[in-house]
């Protein structure tokens, strides 16, 4: 039971929760294979062959916040590589705080954080983080190939400066994400779109095997979107996890494979299919959310900046925090 | 009588061209970080809370440069710390902490029985005194703070730009934050006797902010930063030479002057229409 994610900290009584695993890795569990196409890493993901694969990701009884408020509760989760799941929920929901927990930059109050096999933050040069845009500093002087050059820091250590393997790295990076010929321009300068790709490069370049992504595709044109979410789900496909957290339910559904629904707790994890079933939604949004048809649309989230949860408050801090 | 020459026969003025433009060079590169970081006022705050190591120093005859150091260094990495508990914001920590260093220097100072001069001096500066011993420890404790920032530019840029995705990539963010801090403070440690306590700010802060206005990649800020910080005190020792006026006052407005300069120059090529920097500023 354990191995589905969601199934068991929806504790606000919820049977419909579906809890389809996003990890085939439950024990005695052949079918929900089906299910899943996120699982199965494809290109050269040796560990889902063999018996007992080891998640990318595993949080067990986690339970975390800032100061003496609660973000999240009770949380257990598993992502395997190969993963392409989308974090939804409402503001202060909790989405940006499952992301710091995995990427070992908040520590949770209780319970275990394991990624890539190892206590979160022991394996962090694996991992690449992409911060909203609104906590970046776009007038700082640094050029698209600084920033993707920045993706190669941690492995070069204190001492070494970039060499040609580093210079080889972010030109790829951002020859895939197209922005080769944007190399030299200062990311002040750039649109929505073209910032969030020069962060994706940042990532690519550091050539991680667990992507983190907060918010990587709001607020930009339909067709960047697409030729982001093409990037990821390659990326998945190669047996990387990429988790990554939006306010778009559409998004989340026509694009990601996997998703994870939080309010402070998880609601539901599994396919993302899971978000066309309104009671889940409901759940997730507190009623605050609008359904016709195909279309999915949060009718009032802002009723949520009001509760004590807090909402944007942690993005404040954090940026305070982290400036300091 | 030659205007640029005729001062270099006076050892004490080489002795000060030397140890001003060290001080604008290093004060130049910190100040480049503190401007990106907002820090601009942990600047003027760190010099202030030198000042009670500077007394003490003075009270049990050791050189000034260990107090300074002491209170500087461990004012700053308090500052830090209060920070990182969550309870204060970072100004408002600074705030209390300096001014309360600040008053606890001048308790001490007006403790002195008999008014010394040569203390007051490290309020407003007066490199022209510097002797051959302090020139060396300055420059040691220069040689330092450079080398370091050499080592880990890169780390302080990535946790500087983006400190969650630097410590996310497993860059000790924490502890680069507690070493800006304390470079910070050695550099406001070096810089006490060309400027003084009151002063200081400016060295650190004016030109990178002039550099700021004109360059749009971080070894260009630098660069012109540093260029800056070598070249005012220059100009600014000989005109305080020849006007008889105070040398690390001098020297500021001299970097200040520039910055009005530059701003001037990008404000009116930016009404022009270019909204490209002037390339030869």
């Amino acid at each position: 039971m354990s191995g589905s994610i969601g199934g068991s900290p929806a504790s606000a009584g919820s049977p419909p929760t579906p809890a389809a695993p996003i990890t085939p890795a439950a024990p005695a569990a052949p079918a929900p294979q089906a299910h899943d196409h996120a699982t199965g890493p494809k290109a050269g993901g040796p560990m889902e062959a063999v018996g007992v694969p080891v998640p990318a990701i595993r949080l067990a009884g986690v339970t975390a916040g800032y100061g003496d408020r609660v973000a999240l509760e009770d949380v257990d989760l598993e992502i395997p590589a190969g993963a392409l799941v989308a974090v939804v929920g409402p503001n202060g929901g909790g989405k940006s705080t499952l992301l710091k927990l995995i990427a070992g930059v908040l520590k949770p109050w209780t319970g275990t954080v394991e990624v890539l096999g190892a206590p979160a933050g022991r394996e962090a040069h694996r991992v690449a983080y992409v911060p909203q845009a609104e906590l970046v500093d776009w007038s700082f002087p640094v050029n698209v190939w600084n920033v993707a050059m920045m993706g190669r820091y941690p492995r070069l250590g204190p001492l070494r400066q970039p060499g040609r393997a580093d210079h080889e790295a972010v030109a790829a990076a951002l020859e895939r994400v197209g922005m080769l010929d944007r190399a030299r321009t200062p990311i002040g300068a750039l649109s929505g779109g073209q910032r969030r790709r020069a962060f994706l490069a940042r990532a690519m370049a550091a050539e991680v095997d667990l992507y983190l992504l907060d918010e990587p595709v709001t607020g930009v044109d339909v067709p960047t979107q697409e030729a982001i979410m093409e990037l990821l789900t390659a990326e998945a496909e190669k047996g990387k996890a990429v988790v990554a957290t939006t306010h778009d339910l559409g998004a989340a559904v026509r694009h990601f494979r996997s998703i994870v629904a939080v309010n402070r707790r998880i609601v539901a994890s599994g396919p993302a299919a899971l978000l066309t079933n309104p009671e889940i939604l409901s759940q997730t949004y507190g009623g605050h959310l609008l359904v016709l048809g195909d279309n999915l649309g949060i009718l009032d989230d802002s009723h949520h900046h009001d509760d004590p949860a807090g909402s944007e408050r942690h993005f404040h801090d954090d940026q305070r925090g982290g400036r300091s | 009588m030659n205007i640029v020459l005729d001062p270099l026969s006076y050892p004490f003025f080489v002795r000060a061209v030397v140890a001003s433009s060290i001080v604008g060079l290093v004060c130049a590169t910190v100040g480049s970080y503190m401007v990106l970081r907002g820090l601009a006022f942990m600047g003027d705050a760190l010099s202030h809370s030198a000042f009670p190591g500077v007394v003490v120093a003075y009270l049990i005859k050791v050189p000034f440069y260990f107090g300074a150091s002491i209170a500087a260094v461990g004012t700053a990495l308090a500052i830090g710390w209060v920070t990182r508990q969550g309870k204060l914001r970072s100004d408002t920590a600074t705030g209390v902490l300096f001014a309360g260093m600040f008053a606890l220097g001048v308790f001490l100072f007006s403790l002195i029985p008999n008014y010394v001069g040569d203390l007051f001096g490290f309020l407003f500066g007066e490199v022209l005194g510097i002797g051959l011993s302090d020139l060396i420890s300055l420059a040691v404790l220069a040689a330092l703070v450079l080398g370091t920032l050499v080592l880990l530019w890169k780390e302080l840029l990535y946790a500087t730009f983006d400190p969650l995705g630097a410590a996310a990539s497993g860059l000790p963010v924490g502890r680069l934050d507690y070493l800006l801090l304390a470079l910070i403070a050695l550099t406001i440690v070096i810089s006490l006797q060309s400027v003084g306590i009151i002063l200081v700010v400016a060295m650190l802060v004016t030109p990178a902010a002039t550099a700021q206005l004109i360059s749009k990649s971080f070894g260009r800020l630098v660069g012109i930063a540093g260029a800056i910080g070598v070249f005012c005190p220059i100009v600014g020792l000989y005109g305080s030479y020849w006007l008889n006026s105070a040398s690390g006052a001098t020297v500021v407005l001299v970097e200040s002057a520039v910055f009005c300069i530059v701003l001037a120059v990008t404000l009116v090529v930016e009404r022009v229409g270019h909204p490209s920097a002037p390339a030869g500023v």
